[in-house]
């Protein structure tokens, strides 16, 4: 086995996964984690806690040391639950995995809001697995702001059956940052659909990677999947990798992925500059535009509002 | 107001303005008017400051002060205004956070207050209804799905709320119906006042029956080659641009 909890648990370097490891290609951590940490050798459980105020949202806060960590989370048949899954802003060195289970009932509706401030040296991989249940509803936005190394990784189990996934993401990424938003989506039964929208922006010597796996198995008949990955680079210095994947192996099937770097539009930025707005505000508004369409998806207004507020303050960080 | 004194311009090394000399006195209105390739709409773009437009030579100053020396944002706050011919697309910018942002933008580069939701918002209804412009139109993306028309009409409408002091009408008529012609024409007459000096850019003399110039100038490869009243642009209209042609 290789991963960030293995080689953590078992304080085995070799195990790390690096850049020959097909799905790590871009997320080289073998080079990159020299010496491992000491860690606890026992996966510390994290419990998750009710906001004060939001009556229906629940919270994780990753914590910001280095370690290995677990967490779980149900929603009832029927039921509906906002997650807001932070990790805060933090300083120092740390090496973190977190693994998150995420089981939805019959009829359940879940809407994860992700919203990851690592630390610049944080080595960091988060995991969801995520399994629906017939006619329940995912709908998820990751917000990234990078890391040395970060990794956020979702994975869903979908039964197809009526039940429906929305992965989407932003990462926004400034200095020698590095940001990896990596998803499986496997549809296994007939009759489901999944949206994947996510937007990047990397700038300076920054580093986004989009990696997008939608496997529709046999059998899982009349699926509708469809993929975005949409970036920007504001520096020739900063690099995009992105790996849309589609696997199918059922009939009458809708999937399509699309995916596009580019840079601001140079016309866009002179007309914006023709009425007064400066350099640095015109590219600003366009970028916050650019990410502004994943904010507006979110429904619930609270985790909208937070998600806004997220965006606003790492903008201000690629205000140079 | 303006003043380009042998101005010289290349884009992509080939000189395009070739010794262009105008002056624009405060609250007068000239036309430029000339011929496809004479080089209009890059007089245009060099005075609002567009990247690869380059001067090679001789000057343009508003007020006395050096324009070619301004990015483009700080000759908007000093009251240039670029009215485009294809106005730019902008989504998930509304057209009134655009407005509004670009005005303040303004009003602090020249140390002044910024203006106030709730103010600007009157304003922009006053404009917008005078332009008979839907005002929920102005809530979504900045000219995303406008018809020609209506793009023109949110060109002048910008310019009503900025109030620039210099405003170069870059082909204005293009892609306008009668009916909006007429009420992008009296936008800008609306405009006209003592202290503004309009630029307005055309090949046709049809805008000039709405927008009626104190002096008309034929731009022909890079020049200008003739200069004289209204009377100027309808003898364009009769005998076209052929004899200015072969002067430059």
């Amino acid at each position: 086995m290789t991963g960030l909890r293995d080689a953590l648990l078992s304080r085995d370097e070799t195990r790390l996964p690096g850049r020959r490891d097909e799905d790590w290609r871009w997320t080289d951590l073998r080079g990159t984690l020299r010496p491992l940490p000491a860690v606890s050798d026992a996966v510390q459980p994290l419990a998750a806690f009710d906001e004060p105020e939001g009556v229906q949202v629940r919270r994780f806060a990753a914590p910001v040391t280095a370690g290995t960590f677990d967490a779980s989370l149900s929603v009832a048949a029927g039921e509906t639950l906002w997650l807001l899954d932070r990790v805060d802003a933090g300083a120092g060195a740390y090496a973190r995995d977190l693994a998150l289970d995420i089981t939805l009932g019959e009829g359940a509706t879940l809407h994860r809001l992700v919203l990851a401030a690592d630390s610049a040296d944080a080595v960091s991989v988060t995991r969801a697995m995520v399994s629906l249940a017939p006619g329940a509803t995912f709908h998820q936005t990751v917000l990234a702001t990078g890391g040395k190394r970060q990794r956020i990784e979702t994975a869903v189990a979908h039964p197809g059956a009526g039940a429906r996934a929305r992965l989407d993401g932003a990462y926004l990424l400034a200095d020698g940052r590095h940001s990896d938003q990596t998803t499986i989506l496997d549809h296994q039964g007939p009759g489901g659909t999944s949206e994947q929208l996510i937007r990047g922006v990397a700038a300076d010597q920054a580093r986004g990677v989009f990696q997008g796996r939608i496997t529709v198995a046999v059998g899982a008949d009349g699926t509708d999947a469809r993929l975005k990955h949409n970036a920007l680079l504001l520096s020739d210095r900063a690099e995009i990798d992105a790996k849309p994947e589609l696997e199918i192996y059922a009939d009458d099937v809708a999937c399509a992925h699309g995916n596009t770097v580019g840079t601001l539009d140079a016309e866009v930025l002179f007309y914006a500059m023709s009425r007064g707005i400066p350099e640095v505000e015109a590219r600003l508004m366009l970028v916050e535009a650019f990410v502004g369409e994943i904010v507006e998806r979110i429904g619930p207004a609270p985790l909208q509002d937070a998600a806004r507020a997220f965006v606003a303050d790492q903008l201000e960080a690629l205000r140079r | 107001m303006l003043h380009i004194d042998n101005l010289h311009v290349s884009v992509a090394d080939k000189p395009i303005i070739k010794g262009l000399t105008l002056d624009l006195p405060a609250g007068e209105v000239h036309a430029i008017m000339g011929p496809n390739g004479a080089g209009k709409s890059t007089l245009s773009y060099t005075l609002a400051g567009r990247a690869g437009y380059e001067v090679t030579g001789g000057a343009a100053t508003l007020d006395g002060e050096d324009l070619l020396a301004m990015d483009p944002a700080a000759r908007a706050a000093r009251g240039v205004f670029l009215s485009f011919q294809y106005p730019l697309e902008i989504p998930g910018v509304p057209a009134l956070t655009f407005v509004r942002t670009a005005l303040n933008a303004q009003r602090k580069a020249r140390g002044e207050a910024e203006i106030g939701a709730p103010e600007f918002l009157k304003r922009a209804r006053a404009t917008a209804a005078a332009l008979k412009m839907d005002f929920e139109m102005l809530r979504r993306g900045l000219n995303v799905g406008f018809s020609g028309g209506e793009k023109k009409r949110m060109e002048i409408f910008q310019m009503a709320l900025l109030e620039p002091r210099l405003l170069i009408l870059d082909e204005t008529d293009s892609g306008l119906d009668i009916d909006a012609l007429r009420i992008v024409s009296e936008g800008v007459n609306a405009l006209r006042s003592e202290g503004r000096s309009m630029l307005v850019i055309t090949h046709y003399q049809r805008l000039l029956d709405y927008i009626r110039p104190d002096r008309v100038h034929v731009l022909a490869a890079g020049r200008i080659v003739a200069s004289g009243g209204p009377e100027l642009a309808l003898e364009l209209e009769r005998e076209g641009y052929d004899k200015y042609a072969s002067a430059a």
